[in-house]
């Protein structure tokens, strides 16, 4: 199984990659990815709840690459790595990373924190979703990649099987 | 995504299908400013039974068509929402903001 660049975050898994999908900028294919995470995390073994908050932040993550990263142009490379990572506590089983590499611009760090929600008003929800439905949520520019790294952990209780 | 309307004296309902995200939700904004500002339909209804996933763009799409109208003393109201919509609705403490029912009769009657 290929390995990606090891410059930018490292794999806490030495599995490989439970799947690695290419894909351009095209809000068309959100659905795609999203029918592919919806399996996975099935199989995984997420709780129906924890399924929709893995689809969801995935989804959200590309969203902001294809509107903020590269402009709404949809002819621009993504790639979406999934792994699996150990537990990082007694108390959660194995955790589904998910990384996402884009090649736009470098990110501004202060613009990962997403608004306040006292206000009611269009826009600015999506990282607060990330946020609120992952475990782990880091940013790193690693070369010209910008690589954003979701992971979710299993609750022991909702562990129902695993591939 | 499919959207279509239905419509009686003072309202008019959306029927909408499929799911809504960044590929999309600018259509339901379309549709949803078109009869609130240029209509002035007295009452708007979203029918998002066949819903199955909300993303962060159409949840603001819905916001605007709250916002606008608001400002004309409108209704709009929502009804049918999938776990999923529920959900990010409750993420993003919008749930309580809008008036939502849980199927067309109990909207219409509301």
């Amino acid at each position: 199984m290929r390995q990606r660049d090891t410059t930018g975050i490292s794999l806490a898994s030495k599995d490989g990659f439970l799947l690695k999908l290419e894909l351009l900028s095209d809000p068309k294919l959100l659905s795609v990815v999203r029918g592919a995470l919806e399996r996975l995390t099935e199989v995984f073994g997420f709780s129906a709840p924890d399924r929709r908050s893995v689809t969801r932040a995935v989804d959200e993550a590309l969203t902001n690459i294809m509107r903020h990263c590269y402009n709404g142009r949809t002819d621009q490379p993504i790639e979406l790595y999934c792994s699996r990572v150990p537990p990082r506590s007694s108390e959660l089983g194995d955790g589904l990373e998910v990384l996402l590499c884009d090649q736009g611009p470098p990110v501004d760090p202060s613009k990962l924190r997403g608004r306040r929600l006292d206000e009611i008003k269009p826009g600015g929800l999506g990282l607060h979703f990330i946020r609120q439905s992952m475990d782990t949520v880091e940013y790193q520019r690693a070369g010209s990649t910008n690589q954003f790294r979701l992971v979710k952990y299993v609750r022991p209780s909702t562990q129902s099987r695993t591939p | 995504m499919q959207i279509s309307a239905r419509h009686s004296d003072s309202t008019t309902i959306f029927d909408v299908s499929g799911d809504i995200d960044l590929a999309n939700s600018p259509e339901i904004r379309k549709a949803l400013l078109r009869e609130v500002r240029e209509k002035r339909t007295p009452r708007v209804v979203m029918n998002l039974s066949n819903v199955r996933y909300i993303d962060s763009s159409g949840v603001a799409s819905l916001v605007e068509g709250l916002k606008a109208s608001r400002d004309l003393n409108l209704r709009f109201i929502l009804f049918g929402l999938s776990p999923s919509a529920r959900e990010v609705l409750q993420l993003s403490r919008l749930l309580k903001i809008f008036e939502v029912y849980d199927n067309e009769d109990q909207a219409l009657s509301s």
